[in-house]
């Protein structure tokens, strides 16, 4: 199983298509954080509009390397999708399209062990995506704008957490992160199972982000009871839940504390369950398949 | 006609010369200036202290600052490990400054705690402060609170609670309280997690904020600098 991994993980990274990610994600950080070192301000103050109106703002303490970091999560963790959609849809039908599958499955090990494999590989090029981006949004913001306390800016309140207390909420929303983009990834691997070319699971995977994301922010008040509960695409956002803190009876925040651990908890099983799902769906259709290419 | 003349000149005399009004005008300016003495032995401080702020759409952790002052009027307040985001309010109203300018003063009688009322009315027509009231111990010559009305900016309160640095009229505590704008993002800037719970926001749930400060300690009359303002 481990040979059959390295060889999945080398067919992954031997096709130019799969630096395309990385390359792009690159390009996206290093345009935010040039952008907001050079007119930060100006986006801080469309930010704390309202606050600066009552509140004297430190611009400068407040533009530092967690908060940029924070941008740059909130920017690129709804389009980081699209790009393992890029690799996990291409995973069987490149094979397909290729003519290798055939030949592929000749090989002795089952066809489940086969797709847990590519599974695997994927969800490897989709940690190591995710890792790419941590040293890039973490480490290089801090570097380049120095640490400080934090302000988030939610729908109806501004959220503060101490420098001391936001390292492991990091941590921990990378962690999350990983499992809601193993999500799109097993979506993606689905679609990729029924396909003999991998631009349809490609394309099929982003259309179905980018119409659950929609329904899911656009506070449609009879989706939000029926609909968006059950999208994968309203818990893949909880990785922001480990940025909220709760607050003590005197009406301070608590420090290390988050709002609504239980919510989050939620939805990551709820997002293990998709990819149980999907995963489940994938091998099932894959034992039945008629492979003729 | 004539007779109705000199009456008119008695009342007017006799008003004029009672003794009520004028010696309890008196009696305030006195008053005032007893704590304006007080006050204006300290020409600047330097205070350590810890602030709390409770507004409806903030959720900040007590903040250590550093608080600087300096005669007339520039007060800094500075978070040195952090962010805190300061009522701009505070900033412009001190109680260190509140006798600034020209004003007409008017006793009104006492609360209920025995603290002597005083109203402070601004002579400049262009102040933005239309009326200050405030409560005064006379026996130790301390403003334990006070209501400042602006024109443009809603009322702020400031409570007083003294202790250690009493005899400098400089507080151990201070919560003010002050009017609140609305808040609200651009759309779309956020993308919230919807964790389908309750809000949960501060105790506070009104236009108006507040913020506490407790003072640990005072560096009193040591030179600052004007750039630290």
């Amino acid at each position: 199983m481990w040979k059959l991994l390295q060889i999945e993980l080398f067919k992954i990274f031997r096709k130019p298509r799969t630096y395309i990610s990385f390359g792009a994600i690159a390009a996206i950080i290093i345009l935010i954080q040039l952008g907001l070192k050079f007119d930060g301000r100006s986006y801080l103050e469309l930010l704390m509009g309202d606050i600066s109106a009552s509140f004297e703002v430190p611009y400068d303490k407040v533009l530092n390397g967690y908060f940029v970091a924070f941008v740059i999560l909130n920017a690129l963790l709804i389009h980081v999708p699209l790009l393992v959609a890029l690799v996990a849809g291409d995973s069987v039908a490149g094979e397909a399209n290729m003519g290798t599958l055939r030949l592929l499955i000749t090989k002795p090990i089952t066809r489940t062990q086969l797709l847990l494999v590519k599974y695997a590989a994927t969800v490897i090029y989709t940690v190591m995506l995710l890792a790419w981006m941590a040293i890039l949004a973490l480490l290089m913001s801090i570097l380049f704008f120095g640490t400080n306390d934090i302000l988030i800016a939610r729908n109806d309140v501004m959220e503060q957490i101490e420098k001391a207390d936001i390292l492991w909420r990091y941590m921990a929303a990378f962690g999350f992160a990983a499992v809601a983009l193993s999500t799109v990834a097993a979506l993606a691997f689905l679609l990729s199972v029924f396909a003999d070319n991998s631009i349809g699971p490609i394309v099929a995977t982003m259309c179905i982000v980018i119409v659950f994301t929609i329904l899911s922010e656009l506070k449609i008040p009879m989706y939000d009871k029926t609909v968006k509960p059950y999208l994968f695409t309203s818990h893949m956002l909880a990785w922001k839940g480990f940025f909220y803190s709760r607050m003590g009876p005197d009406n301070s925040v608590i420090r290390g504390s988050i709002e609504n651990l239980p919510a989050i908890g939620r939805s990551f099983w709820i997002l293990i369950g998709y990819i149980v799902a999907f995963l489940g769906t994938a091998i099932i259709s894959f034992k039945r398949k008629d492979i003729l290419s | 006609m004539m007779k109705n003349i000199s009456l008119t000149k008695l009342i007017f005399l006799v008003v004029a010369f009672l003794p009520g009004r004028p010696v309890e005008a008196q009696d305030a300016d006195a008053l005032i200036q007893k704590l304006r003495s007080k006050m204006e032995t300290v020409k600047s401080y330097e205070a350590d202290g810890v602030m709390k702020t409770t507004v409806t759409y903030l959720k900040v952790p007590e903040a250590k600052v550093k608080l600087y002052f300096k005669r007339p009027d520039k007060l800094k307040i500075r978070n040195e490990n952090g962010i805190s985001l300061v009522p701009k309010s505070i900033l412009g109203i001190s109680i260190q400054n509140i006798f600034s300018g020209q004003y007409t003063a008017l006793f009104s009688g006492y609360d209920s705690n025995g603290l002597r009322i005083l109203k402070l009315i601004p002579k400049d027509e262009n102040s933005d402060i239309a009326l200050s009231t405030l409560y005064v111990d006379e026996s130790n010559l301390l403003i334990r609170k006070a209501k400042i009305t602006t024109k443009e900016n809603g009322t702020y309160e400031l409570e007083m609670t003294y202790g250690k640095y009493a005899s400098y009229a400089l507080p151990d505590k201070l919560i003010c309280s002050f009017n609140l704008k609305d808040y609200k993002l651009p759309k779309g800037v956020t993308f919230d997690y919807d964790d389908g719970s309750k809000k949960q926001t501060p105790l506070i749930q009104s236009a108006k904020g507040q913020v506490e400060i407790r003072y640990t300690s005072y560096l009193i009359n040591k030179p600052i600098p004007d750039n630290m303002f």
